[in-house]
């Protein structure tokens, strides 16, 4: 390798550091205006009226819009087209969008805001899963399952509960996970632009162009031809710039009706409103273990608290069941879910998109287990790790697997043997692992075109460009295509030109979502390189008389035995040859095994694999903990760039932490005389607390590599599976020091207090969830696993009522 | 709409602007001097990422008001670099993968500078005080410190040249 693996400065470095890279917000374009949305401050209400008269004549307002210049839905998921750009009637949420103004200035358009007049007819608001399972109306959208249950999911892969009656040990255990928001620092923003033949342009500080540019011709009932969707580099994403928001569809309409550019830059509280992050999680495991340490089976139920609107939720409810059997032998597993929807912001994707939830529940328990049947909790991971090229119970196919050597990376750096319990009164050691996708295996609008593709260009100067559709949102995307291009190709990746994120002028890459970038965008890089590679090889090898396999592209030549000559001479012998040069790749990730209703979410090219150990103090007389140390080490299967790579790790780690520790999306109601309405509580960046540059322990963070034959040179996903491990790490941490349980997120200083009053009053030293509401789950959908006869259909599926995709 | 004047030094040359009255600093260098370069990201002055250095100071010029700028000196992420030179703080964040979006940056690299200059060798806990007002939500802060450590490196052995 001559570009992977070698630490380098990335591609698009130096912009980043002059302040030249051009985010949404730092376009201005001559004549542009600006944009406010009015938000619903009711959280559940009918719009009986709107006045905007008086908006309308304030002086430097050029357009008012409302939920009536608004017919056609949209929703990032074909199954769920519930939101309008402009609330026309129903409000679902406090921050809900019901009109917006455009103005000479973001000051005026605000000023119009405030003249607007809308009177609304309260309902009833759900505020939680509870109230939603209680409360089947009023409905929060027509189209829901049942009563407020947006979505439910059942799932059986063989029979658990024989599994469990055959257990030596059966655990049941509660936990809670609470909601929590990305908190990019770069505040979402679109600018609209309609270029002199009437056609659109949108710039965003979007995750997904691709699915903002079907969204926008649906919405605005314009060819797609005659829109263009130019992703921005997103100042961080985590998942929360992967839905298709209302301003984007709103400026669009706005800067076609005005012809001039408009801008529109959501402010911090709108941001905190926006949301589309961790949904809030109430599980239920019960697992049978056997006294040696082997898992018999699993039974997962969840209950999930999806907010106003259905955004990825369907997935996301698939993903608090599909990967929990992913990272250890589970031989049998009955996952069931249910999303709700209650008046909150909508919940979405957010860094892990559904599995830190679950992860967190399985690897406490997993430590409880350890615990009762007085085995080391790493000894007892490694002897259940699932097992390299083979199928999960519920059809999965694993290919490589680098959790092994993780865990005893860990073990090793940290000491575990010598400290593990006996670190001494107050401080504590906490291991756990995790395993996520490199890329979901379907798109989410079903096709079967390629998920990402690449073009390749290149001409006599020796200049290469590569065009994709994937998305720079700061985790080094460009990065990686011009370093996957460059190996190939024998050349610097500073030669190389990346032109991203364009929908026209770039082919379809689905975004940056489900760690599926390197994969998928690296893997078409792959084919597009070969390809040009090939004919390069084939004129070369004329002048040179050589055969083409026997050339060597490296260190910006093309060489035979000595004699060589310039990457620029053999392009320019391979444009004589075969004319204008230039080459396709795609990538298509390969067909999964399961072939049961609900099989489509979970599958990917690979899985990547994290262990994590965690120190942390405890002071019993406050409860304050501080993690002075993490050591992780990471399955990336190869390094494209060591410093990016470990960027993701401990990007990871940080996020993580701050979730387990402090990091919550929280509502309150108002007094009645302020409407009782459910607002958020903290929504500033002062108050929503998140580790700062005080907080951060150590990181000892080590690289395994584990080339995965599906993956571009064997490179896995970094982004989100080092994220999954810390939490329940730290949770277990916090129980070898001061011997409590806290099994809900985040773990306050409160939380561990109220514990350790609970110890010294001879009480069960736990805080979290003491019961779990009665679910309606529907009858499962029975799977045979692969080793009990089954060929991955269902045995038997259950009634479905068919779902409409409505949201009046 | 009411205009007023003001003059200032940014980036070590003088300026002229007209602007409204309420304008912030942030505001002005971003609208009126299309120096967008540096960022927003709360505009309370609670994440950090607008950091200037006003005279000197470090500055959240998110809660600068531009009038309060009469004739003061102004420094910027853009008038970082020495022509195409980079600063070392620069080149030691592009190199250590201390900015990974970006968004936050140019304002860690301001404040960097201002600790920097009044203690060429802070230790890490200078530096993560220094800094302790800025937020990141990319890099868990690890490269961040060590692009400063090393940046300062390169000062002082620049200087001892």
């Amino acid at each position: 390798m001559k570009v992977l693996g070698k630490p380098r400065r990335r591609v698009d470095g130096r912009a980043k550091v002059t302040g030249q890279t051009r985010f949404a917000d730092d376009i201005a374009l001559p004549r542009m205006l600006h944009m406010k949305l009015l938000r619903s401050p009711q959280p559940h209400a009918l719009i009986e009226s709107i006045d905007i008269a008086k908006a309308k004549a304030h002086p430097g307002v050029h357009l008012v819009l409302t939920g009536q210049d608004f017919p056609v839905t949209f929703g990032i998921l074909p199954v769920s087209q519930d939101e309008y750009p402009l609330a026309p009637q129903h409000v679902r949420y406090v921050g809900d969008p019901v009109a917006a103004v455009v103005a000479r200035d973001e000051q005026t358009a605000a000023e119009a805001c405030d003249l607007m007049e809308v009177k609304y007819r309260p309902l009833q608001t759900i505020s939680d899963p509870v109230e939603a399972l209680q409360n089947p109306e009023p409905r929060i959208h027509a189209y829901s399952e049942l009563g407020n249950i947006h979505r439910l999911q059942a799932f059986e892969f063989g029979d658990v509960d024989e599994a469990l009656e055959r257990a030596d040990h059966v655990f049941e255990d509660l936990f809670f996970y609470e909601g929590n928001t990305h908190l990019p620092i770069e505040q979402h923003a679109s600018v609209a632009a309609v270029d002199g033949e009437g056609k659109l342009t949108l710039w965003s500080s979007t995750q997904v162009p691709h699915y903002v540019h079907r969204s926008l011709a649906r919405v605005l009932q314009l060819p797609a031809s005659h829109i263009r969707v130019i992703a921005t580099p997103n100042g961080g994403g985590f998942g929360g710039k992967c839905d298709v928001c209302n301003h984007e569809m709103v400026v669009g309409k706005a800067a076609i009706l005005l012809g001039r550019p408009v801008k529109i830059c959501l402010n911090r509280e709108e941001v905190f409103y926006m949301h589309r992050g961790r949904h809030p999680v109430l599980m239920k495991f019960r697992t049978g273990v056997t006294k040696d340490g082997k898992l018999t089976g699993m039974h997962l139920q969840t209950l999930i608290d999806g907010g106003g609107y259905g955004s990825y939720g369907t997935a996301s409810t698939f993903y608090t069941g599909a990967l929990q059997t992913v990272t250890y032998e589970v031989p049998r597993y009955k996952f069931e879910a249910a999303r709700v929807f209650t008046n909150k912001p909508p919940c979405g994707p957010k860094r892990g998109h559904g599995t830190p939830q679950p992860r967190f529940g399985q690897e406490v328990q997993l430590d409880k287990i350890a615990e009762k049947l007085a085995i080391d909790p790493a000894e007892l991971r490694l002897n259940m790790v699932a097992k390299p090229n083979s199928l999960t119970a519920n059809w999965l196919k694993i290919g490589s697997i680098g959790l092994e050597q993780c865990i005893r990376t860990v073990v090793d750096r940290s000491a575990w043997k010598s400290r593990f319990r006996k670190l001494g009164p107050g401080r504590g050691l906490g291991l756990a692992c995790g395993s996520y996708l490199c890329g979901a295996g379907l798109p989410i609008y079903f096709n079967k075109m390629p998920q990402s593709g690449v073009q390749l260009l290149v001409d006599r100067s020796g200049q290469v460009t590569a065009f994709c559709g994937a998305t720079e949102i700061g985790q080094g995307s460009d990065d990686v295509l011009a370093a996957i291009i460059a190996e190939v190709l024998g050349i610097d990746p500073f030669d190389i030109r990346c032109v991203t994120g364009d929908t026209g002028i770039t082919p379809v890459d689905l975004g940056s979502y489900s760690s599926r970038v390197t994969v998928m965008m690296g893997n078409a890089a792959i084919e597009a390189s070969n390809k040009v590679k090939n004919l390069i090889a084939q004129a070369t090898a004329e002048q040179l008389e050589v055969a083409p396999d026997k050339l060597v592209f490296a260190n910006g030549r093309v060489a035979f035995d000595g004699r060589s000559v310039t990457f620029a001479e053999a392009v320019s012998f391979a444009e004589e040859k075969f004319g204008t040069l230039g080459a396709l790749g795609s990538y298509k990730p390969p067909r999964a095994p399961g072939r049961y209703k609900g099989a489509g979410v979970g599958p990917s090219p690979a899985y990547s694999y994290t262990a994590c150990v965690v120190e942390a103090e405890v002071d019993p007389a406050t409860g304050w903990i501080t993690v002075p140390k993490i050591w992780i080490a990471h399955d990336i299967g190869r390094t494209i760039n060591p410093v990016l790579a470990r960027g993701q790790v401990e990007g990871s780690v940080y996020m993580g932490l701050s979730e387990a520790l402090m990091e919550e999306q929280v509502f309150r109601r108002l007094p009645p005389k302020l409407s009782r309405a459910l607002v958020h509580k903290i929504p500033s960046l002062l108050e929503y607390k998140s580790l700062t540059s005080l907080d951060m322990p150590e990181v000892d963070t080590v690289l395994i590599e584990d080339p995965d034959p599906n993956c571009p040179f064997g490179a896995k996903e970094v982004g989100q599976g080092p994220l999954l491990p810390v939490m329940p790490a730290v949770a277990n941490a916090i129980y070898d020091a001061v011997g409590v349980r806290i099994d809900e997120l985040p773990i306050t200083p409160d939380k561990v207090l109220r514990a350790l009053e609970l110890k010294a009053a001879g009480k069960t030293p736990r805080v979290g969830p003491t019961s779990f509401p009665a679910v309606p789950y529907p009858e499962p959908v029975i799977v045979p696993p692969p080793w009990e006869g089954g060929d991955g259909n269902a045995v038997k599926g259950h009634e479905r009522t068919k779902l409409k995709v409505s949201a009046a | 709409m009411r205009q007023v004047e003001l003059s200032l030094t940014v980036n070590g040359e003088p300026a002229a602007v007209s602007f409204a009255p309420y304008k912030t600093l942030l505001e002005v260098l971003r609208e009126d001097l299309n120096l967008t370069g540096t960022k927003h990201g709360c505009e309370l002055g609670e994440c950090g990422a607008c950091a200037v250095l006003v005279d000197g100071e470090p500055k959240l010029a998110c809660l600068v008001l531009a009038l309060d700028c009469q004739g003061r000196r102004v420094d910027t992420v853009e008038g970082l670099a020495d022509g195409p030179k980079l600063h070392p703080l620069q080149a030691a964040f592009a190199d250590l993968g201390a900015a990974q979006c970006g968004y936050c940056t140019p304002g860690i690299l301001m404040t960097a500078k201002a600790l920097l200059e009044k203690e060429p060798e802070p230790s890490r806990e200078r530096i993560k005080e220094a800094i302790s007002g800025n937020l990141c939500r990319c890099t868990g802060y690890q490269q961040i410190f060590e692009a400063i450590e090393d940046a300062a490196k390169r000062m002082r052995d620049e200087g001892s040249r």
